[in-house]
């Protein structure tokens, strides 16, 4: 790289960063927060024995995995406001990212809950406790150990996903790259620069991770 | 009067009684009708073939099963008639008369010892928790796992593990204490332990039913035995009589079969 390759990427790393920072990060963890209360919700809603109560969250869930997330948020973005719901570019996007982790989430929670044995049920309910205790106290700690590993990769796809919202005008790090390199015309050095930023960002979310993994091993057999 | 009910017993003194106690699994009829009854300070052991029933007797008494009919006394003060479904209240009720100890232990992993004791105790009866602790880790001493309490129950061995499990029975205070086949899953060196402990708790005058294959055990411990089959309470009666000389042509093979193995 000649010098003033450098120099664009040292001075586009500022808008960049400052983009992952006001844009992506938060973006990300908003929509992820959100995303993981609709989760469980519907994890549960999904084990219900009422049958139509079950059928709700089955639909909910087939529709949010079997369309594209990109059509998701211009649904939303693009598509509401001819029906007179006008929503800002950022709402719009948590909306929909949202919506689209409480779809995936889903399964890995309900996945996670049914993972652990009955035996547990019946020793919460033996010492007393009620079904709604029994899953608080008792089930879920041991659920959130399984679904670590798949929450994670559920996040780290949706910080990469953030970058769509760029596409309904909000300001993330893509979107702030984009902007540089249409003013440099050096696509390949601010694409690559945008890849290593989101790269940087996975990584620091896989350390983070693999503590919570030690964290919540520390009462298995290893 | 039903047949089954043993004649010894003044009524007053029964902590449980069961008449006709009913439950099918689907098209499966588990228990045909079952009658029982256990004096204050007793203890009754169910034997019987895999299958018979008798895991599903336990877990009716604790409500893990709703039995399809019947009825179920406890200490004269809660009568619950499977007739109807019972509500939420009666069940916790029923629930609240009575402990069991698992085949499994089933002890909670994300949990230390100490906290599997203490949970039900101050998280469901609200009682204080440095009293429960206090009773708690004396329970702990007596069965020799006080220095375990800070343990995760995946650092212990089967014996301590089902050691905890009785002390986490102890501590919700029942009136009657239920072991389903307490020491089935342990390895044979530490069954001794197990026994020794569910023998000292009889000793003290503890109500108790245990489904056991146990039959040196039985013999010594339980004030009474049932042989359980096809879900049907087929012969019952003193244990060192009954294990000796079974009246019934099925009692005496199923002995035969647990004395003979091979």
């Amino acid at each position: 790289m000649n010098q003033s390759a450098w120099e664009l990427f040292w001075t586009s790393l500022g808008p960049i960063v400052h983009g992952a920072i006001a844009g992506t990060i938060p973006l990300a963890l908003a929509s992820f927060a959100i995303g993981l209360a609709l989760a469980l919700g519907l994890a549960l809603m999904r084990l219900s024995r009422r049958g139509w109560v079950s059928g709700i969250a089955r639909v909910y869930i087939s529709i949010v995995r079997g369309t594209p997330l990109l059509v998701q948020l211009f649904v939303i973005f693009y598509g509401l406001p001819s029906l007179g719901i006008l929503i800002d570019p950022w709402p719009s996007a948590v909306v929909a990212f949202s919506l689209n982790v409480g779809g995936y989430a889903a399964e890995v929670i309900r996945a996670a809950i049914l993972s652990v044995p009955k035996g547990q049920w019946e020793a919460a309910y033996m010492i007393g406790m009620s079904h709604r205790r029994a899953l608080t106290r008792i089930i879920l700690p041991q659920a959130a150990r399984v679904s670590v590993p798949p929450l994670s990769n559920t996040f780290i796809s949706l910080v990469k996903d953030t970058s769509l919202a760029s596409l309904i005008l909000v300001t993330e790090l893509f979107r702030e790259a984009q902007q540089v390199a249409a003013f440099s015309q050096e696509f390949m050095l601010l694409y690559l620069e945008a890849a290593l930023v989101y790269w940087v960002i996975c990584l620091g979310l896989s350390s983070v991770q693999s503590v919570l993994e030690k964290r919540l091993d520390r009462y298995v057999a290893h | 009067m039903s047949p089954t009910d043993p004649s010894n017993q003044p009524a007053a003194d029964a902590l449980l009684r069961v008449r006709g106690l009913q439950k099918s699994f689907g098209s499966n009829q588990v228990l045909a009708s079952i009658d029982l009854t256990v004096g204050r300070g007793q203890v009754l052991a169910l034997i019987g073939p895999s299958g018979s029933g008798k895991t599903t007797i336990l877990r009716c008494l604790n409500g893990l099963e709703l039995a399809d009919g019947g009825t179920i006394d406890v200490g004269g003060e809660l009568a619950l008639d499977f007739a109807t479904a019972p509500t939420k209240k009666q069940l916790a009720a029923l629930r609240d008369r009575s402990a069991m100890v698992f085949q499994h232990y089933n002890l909670f992993p994300h949990k230390t010892v100490l906290e599997n004791v203490v949970e039900g105790p101050v998280v469901v009866q609200r009682r204080p928790k440095a009293e429960v602790e206090a009773e708690a880790l004396a329970l702990l001493d007596r069965v020799g796992l006080s220095a375990k309490k800070n343990s995760y129950p995946f650092e212990l061995s089967g014996g301590q593990q089902q050691r905890v499990g009785i002390v986490r029975a102890l501590a919700l205070r029942p009136q009657l204490l239920l072991f389903d086949e307490p020491t089935s899953s342990l390895d044979p060196e530490l069954v001794g332990d197990v026994l020794r402990l569910i023998k000292e708790l009889a000793l003290e005058g503890w109500s108790m039913v245990i489904v056991t294959h146990e039959l040196e055990f039985a013999r010594e411990v339980a004030t009474e035995v049932a042989f359980v089959d096809g879900g049907r309470i087929v012969e019952h009666g003193d244990p060192k009589q009954m294990l000796r000389h079974p009246k019934e042509e099925r009692t005496r093979q199923f002995l035969h079969r647990l004395l003979f193995p091979f």
